[in-house]
């Protein structure tokens, strides 16, 4: 079984993100691999381990130090790399879910053919957990998002799927798939010293965005990009009985 | 893992040392450079009026400046003004400038991020075949009949209590012919190696720096600004022994970096260098910097001040000790990134001749080391024959003149040595205390009356500890440890007799006392480590964390001004803008690709 896994560069984190000229600033910012594909990759990873995938391909779109991203990728155990290279922002700012669902579309359709393709269930960054979805419309292929245990079964596989009001088993009948991972599938390894040094040799392809004849316009314009308010002071009140006045008459919230 | 040379630290020395390795050597030895930030810069931190001597040394046809402004976007500014001010509470005057030492004038050098030079530096030696691996840290020093062979990095995926989680991964051994330490201030590896092989001839005397990056409205702005100040708040007569000033440096665009260095042999335990330095900014003199501005970064490290006689032996079979780690800054022209770089390039010539001249092949060839790492007494020879030593030298007498007579007289002192012996005193002021002894109980003492933060101009120090991008992963074990025979000192010692030092001079508000019990919260930590030197007997050591955690150093280019770009454009932007406008013209507005200059048009949203 081959595996492919979408892994993006966002905004570490941990860093404190600032709005500048109107938008999101990137400039010399730390950008690292987006937890939840952290955490598909570890899930790929384990599925090879185990034996049930042969060969995990990991695919990237942005700028040039995704190729980092790939090697860490590649440090946790995918054997092979593949780089779209763009300039566009891919933090919704320039580049939407549907032109990168479109990309990986074309990777899929055209070149790779897995039997499976495992993501991050949002990016950090845009938050939209829409790629997943869209992908696997456009595949005209079975989706489970949210994937909180992934087990192979039968010719498919078994995964609970977590909701609002609890989780749900689905059983995935027919490859290929694409399932979106959440935070409580699995706890991603470290990439170790030896294993960095190991991912150097392992192949990476770039290929650029604009050779792919893919539409890339964004479908949505970004109006304003704004920090949150900051947050007023709270006050102390006396007793019991000013609460209520306050949480009455200047919050509204009790009737 | 084995390679020719190893270099633990990347910063301008490690960096220095292994870009010269790889000039001379090519490929014909490996070197590898490891780092315990999660990028090369992520935990440097410097003023910095930079000296480009060594630096020019290394890339002697490189542009240094261009480059780092292209790589980076940091804007290296030639220092235009040098202002030397004594504060008082409500005053300052001005030491003309011919009163002062040579070595405190600035023509010529630079005001730079230094965390942003590393980086470029870093990407040279990458280019060069340099293997460069942040992320992690040199836990152990591999020490094998009285040699060192290397390092162990750290353990990752242990939980709080010590135990293995399952994603744990043991440490790494990275062994060499010749590791070379570049740790910098109080480096971790470098305090063992100290222990294990008596390298220490005298005790190394330190001082805190604390580092706030502002962002100011270029009416404000005037680039190449250089101001040091003594007196208030630090020393409030002149015969106050508390060593340490402050710097305020304009970079461009539109940037001010001011901090405050405390030398950390003052004896007041209710001194709170955080809130010294916040205090220092409302004076008169500063406030005008800064004002209207906004705080975008905040970080602290500990420097070396004890200069000359501080220096340790430099060598020992296998390894060497270079930069800051050994300890080569100096205090009166107030720079050691010079000295840094210029100890990386002569370790590399010492050891790339030692290495090529053992009739051995290296490890880049064989993979593996077949003779014991050699002891390279040759770089210590060049240091004492080096512009190192001639500089530390001639000013070796004046940090102790400060820490003895106070102030004043160390003024009068350091200009004496200065401007008339040179350093050619024929005495020796030897320095000879450990900072953290130099604390005096509290009861000689009150507590200081420190203004409240006004949240625009002075903060409180949680607040401002966000701005240095300080993260540890939550769970694994407190790496700073009480040392087991010193384990009553906080209880018993630290709180009656001192009034609990630790709770105030930590910048990072890691060390407190709840209900009289050390609470230890290790994720703070921005691995100044002035711990280790401050705590009463020392009973702190600091080890490493797992590696790519601490502060996240970098530089913000962002500007408020609405023509933005314009200030700001580097050339590369400047020539990207071109090429773009050339394949603009003719097009309509529907034509034009995407590109990162758009406009973001924000619209009043009413009544929907």
């Amino acid at each position: 079984m081959k595996i492919l896994v979408g892994v993006k560069r966002v905004v570490d984190y941990a860093v404190k993100v600032r709005v500048a000229q109107g938008t999101v600033e990137l400039a010399n910012v730390k950008q690292s691999m987006n937890p939840f594909c952290e955490i598909a990759v570890e899930e790929a990873v384990r599925l090879k381990e185990s034996k049930i995938a042969k060969e995990v391909v990991a695919l990237s779109i942005g700028p040039k130090q995704c190729t980092e991203t790939l090697r860490t990728a590649l440090a946790m155990g995918c054997d092979r790399g593949i780089h779209i290279q763009t300039d566009l922002r891919t933090d919704y700012m320039e580049l939407q879910p549907l032109a990168i669902a479109k990309m990986f579309q074309q990777i899929i359709e055209q070149k790779e053919n897995p039997d499976l393709i495992l993501l991050g269930k949002q990016g950090i960054d845009s938050d939209c957990g829409q790629v997943g979805p869209m992908l696997a419309g456009l595949l005209q292929c079975p989706q489970v998002t949210f994937a909180a245990k992934v087990e192979s079964h039968d010719s498919g596989f078994l995964v609970e799927r977590e909701t609002d009001a609890g989780t749900e088993s689905i059983h995935i009948q027919t490859l290929p798939a694409v399932i979106t991972c959440d935070l409580r599938l699995n706890e991603p390894r470290y990439a170790t010293l030896p294993n960095i040094m190991k991912a150097k040799k392992k192949p990476v392809e770039t290929i650029l965005a604009e050779t792919m004849g893919i539409d890339l316009t964004p479908r949505n314009q970004v109006l304003q990009v704004i920090e949150p308010p900051p947050r007023k002071d709270g006050i102390k009140v006396a007793d019991v009985d000013a609460l209520i006045e306050k949480l009455k008459n200047e919050a509204k919230v009790l009737a | 893992m084995p390679f020719d040379v190893l270099i633990v630290g990347g910063g301008p020395a490690g960096l220095a040392a292994s870009i010269k390795l790889k000039q001379l050597a090519g490929d014909s030895l490996s070197v590898c450079v490891i780092d315990k930030g999660s990028e090369i810069g992520s935990h440097i931190l410097s003023g910095n009026v930079f000296d480009p001597s060594s630096l020019n040394e290394l890339f002697p046809d490189k542009d240094w400046k261009e480059e780092v402004e292209s790589a980076t976007g940091s804007i290296a500014t030639p220092v235009s003004v040098d202002e030397f001010l004594v504060l008082t509470e409500t005053n300052s005057f001005a030491i003309p400038n011919l009163f002062l030492p040579p070595q405190l004038n600035n023509h010529g050098n630079y005001v730079i991020s230094l965390s942003q030079l590393c980086r470029w530096m870093a990407q040279q030696a990458e280019e060069l075949g340099v293997e460069i691996y942040p992320g992690f840290a040199a836990a152990d020093v591999l020490i094998e009949e009285g040699i060192v062979r290397g390092i162990r990095t750290r353990d990752v995926g242990l939980a709080k209590d010590g135990q293995p989680k399952a994603t744990f991964e043991p440490g790494v051994e990275l062994r060499a012919r010749q590791t070379l330490f570049a740790e910098g201030a109080r480096g971790s590896c470098t305090e063992h190696l100290m222990d294990e092989f008596n390298l220490r001839k005298g005790p190394q005397t330190y001082g805190l720096g604390i580092k706030e990056v502002w962002q100011v409205p270029k009416e404000q702005h005037r680039p190449g600004f250089v101001q040091h100040t003594l007196g208030w708040p630090l020393q409030s007569s002149i015969f106050s022994k508390t060593f340490g000033g402050s710097f305020l440096y304009h970079q461009e665009p539109d940037l001010v970096l001011v901090g405050v260095v405390v030398g950390l042999d003052y004896q007041n335990p209710y001194l709170n260098p955080y809130q010294e330095f916040q205090r220092w900014k409302t004076h008169p003199a500063i406030r005008p910097h800064l004002e209207s501005g906004e705080c975008i970064s905040y970080g602290a490290r500990v420097l070396n001040e004890g200069g000359y006689h501080s220096i340790p032996t430099l060598t020992m079979p296998g390894a060497q000790l270079l930069g800051c780690g050994a300890g080569f800054l100096n205090a009166v022209k107030i720079k050691g990134t010079h000295t840094a770089i210029r100890s990386g390039i002569l370790a590399a010539e010492a050891t790339h001749e030692a290495l090529t001249s053992e009739g051995v092949d290296p490890v880049s060839e064989t993979f593996e080391i077949t003779t014991p790492p050699p002891h390279v007494k040759a770089y210590q020879e060049k240091y004492e024959a080096s512009s190192i030593k001639s500089e530390l030298y001639e000013i070796r007498n004046t940090h102790e003149a400060f820490a003895r007579w106070g102030v004043g007289p160390g003024l009068i002192y350091t200009g004496f040595s200065t401007f008339i012996t040179k350093g050619r005193e024929p005495w020796t002021l030897a320095h000879n205390k450990l900072d953290a002894d130099a604390t005096a109980p509290a009861k000689g003492f009150s507590p200081i009356q420190y203004p409240a933060p006004d949240g625009k101009l002075t903060f409180d120090l949680l607040t401002n500890l966000q701005r240095s991008g300080v993260y540890h992963a939550e769970d694994q074990p407190i790496h700073l440890r009480v040392k087991p025979e010193l384990q009553h000192v906080p209880t018993e010692v630290s709180l009656p007799q001192y009034a609990a030092p630790e709770s105030r001079f930590c910048p990072a508000g890691v060390y407190e006392y709840v209900d009289k019990k050390l609470v230890i919260n290790s994720q703070n930590c921005v691995h100044c480590k002035c711990c280790g030197i401050k705590m009463p007997r020392e009973y702190i050591r600091w080890t490493v964390p797992e590696g790519g955690g601490g502060p996240q150093y970098q530089r913000k280019e962002r500007t408020t001004a609405k023509n933005a770009q314009e200030n700001f454009a580097s050339h590369h932007d400047r020539k990207k803008e071109a090429a773009q406008a050339k394949d603009n013209e003719g097009k309509t507005s529907e034509e034009r690709p995407n590109c990162v200059n758009q406009q973001y048009i924000s619209y009043d949203i009413k009544g929907i």
